[in-house]
């Protein structure tokens, strides 16, 4: 239990996927000018980062492993993995909940291509398929669903950041994107006061 | 061939993918810590940006519109792989550095998104003249971030460090995270800030 608890800690503030390893930065920025869409967006990246992270730790171990295919086959197969799992998402999505499908619009299928997802799926890979299935599997998924709360957190953050940066005088050169680069530097740095807490 | 020549060049300033297009920011952040980084980060994502170009603009017409995207993804997958397995023979100390980013250049946008806007419409010398034009503005920005950032934070430059007494005035931030988000919003800013005042001046010249 402990582990897990260490794990929730460093992957949501210690390591955070966005402002300390760098991974979905780009709707980071794309979604991140309304709480409203960050959230949904957030919960989408969960689901799906979960997800995948059970699938592709489960393929990895009891197809591309036994059959000598890690070094081959590893990337090709966790992207399409990824890539319909989005799929799925978006059609359950667009069944029960239209006004979200509505608002997170084209961001929805951008996360098969969201660095996050692709990245959660390898950051520990080659530590965890060292240990017995069922704890691998566990484990793995268990980075999925933190690794996205921390991103969730990140993306709500700067909704919020960005909300107020709407109405203040920024210089014109610094208007829109860069402007949220410095806030994630200072956002960034305040999370760097996490480390060495785990 | 002047058309070839425009595709080339177009990636290197006016539609420059990091800091005009905003398109890769992840491994723009992450492996910017130093110039041999980024500059190994930058080569390996035009080899493969150059290759799935010149791929998807020869089986455009074959492709049918509905599952475009998991296609094009494969053929860019591939050319991934392809780098692992180059750079895990040749290259293993640059691999280690570059560490998860090296198999995420499959969800660089930059790559998908050429894909999708240029390669998918366009002839194959053309895709092979904006891969390149494209993958070498990245390399350029990322070098450019990297030099900034190992400058200001190791004091060093491709890992030489710089005379003594210089070494005193190294800020560590500008290698960690933060220094990344800080050192990319500036440089962002001051491109704005260029194209800007050029834009002040044609329309200035033109009310004369």
């Amino acid at each position: 239990m402990k582990e897990y608890l260490t794990l929730m800690f460093g992957m949501v503030f210690v390591q955070n996927f966005v402002l300390n390893q760098f991974l979905g930065i780009c709707p980071f920025i794309g979604v991140s000018k309304k709480r409203d869409s960050a959230i949904g967006m957030g919960l989408a990246v969960i689901f799906v980062m979960a997800i995948s992270c059970f699938v592709t730790m489960l393929v990895y171990k009891a197809v591309l492993l036994p059959l000598g295919l890690e070094n081959y086959l590893d990337i090709i197969s966790f992207i399409l993995i990824i890539a319909a799992l989005v799929q799925f998402v978006e059609i359950v999505m667009k069944k029960l909940a239209p006004d979200l499908y509505q608002a997170l619009g084209i961001y929805l299928p951008l996360i098969s291509t969201n660095c996050a997802v692709l990245g959660s799926t390898q950051l520990k890979l080659m530590d965890y398929a060292q240990l017995p299935m069922g704890e691998a599997l566990l484990k793995n998924t268990a980075l999925g669903i933190f690794g996205g709360i921390g991103f969730t957190l990140a993306l709500y953050l700067m909704a919020s950041i960005r909300e107020r940066l709407e109405i203040a005088p920024v210089p014109p050169g610094l208007q829109g994107i860069p402007v949220a680069f410095l806030a994630a530097a200072g956002m960034a740095l305040a999370f760097f006061g996490f480390n060495g807490i785990v | 061939m002047g058309r070839l020549l425009a595709e080339f060049f177009k990636g290197f300033f006016r539609e420059n993918p990091v800091f005009v297009l905003v398109l890769g920011m992840c491994p723009t952040l992450a492996v910017t810590t130093s110039v041999e980084k980024a500059i190994g980060m930058g080569l390996a994502t035009t080899f493969v940006l150059v290759c799935s170009n010149f791929i998807i603009s020869l089986i455009k017409s074959l492709v049918p519109n509905e599952v475009r995207i998991p296609i094009f993804i494969v053929v860019i997958a591939t050319f991934v792989t392809l780098v692992k397995l180059i750079m895990s023979a040749y290259f293993p100390v640059l691999k280690a550095a570059l560490g998860i980013f090296l198999p995420l250049i499959v969800v660089n946008c930059i790559i998908l998104g050429r894909a999708e806007a240029f390669a998918s419409k366009n002839s194959a010398p053309a895709s092979i003249a904006d891969g390149m034009g494209m993958g070498i503005g990245f390399t350029l920005a990322l070098a450019l971030l990297g030099a900034i950032r190992e400058a200001l934070g190791s004091g060093s430059f491709l890992d030489i460090p710089f005379a003594d007494g210089l070494g005193a005035y190294t800020q560590t931030i500008f290698i960690l995270p933060p220094g990344g988000f800080l050192t990319l919003g500036l440089l962002m800013g001051f491109f704005n800030y260029l194209v800007l005042r050029r834009k002040a001046k044609n329309r200035g010249g033109k009310g004369k």
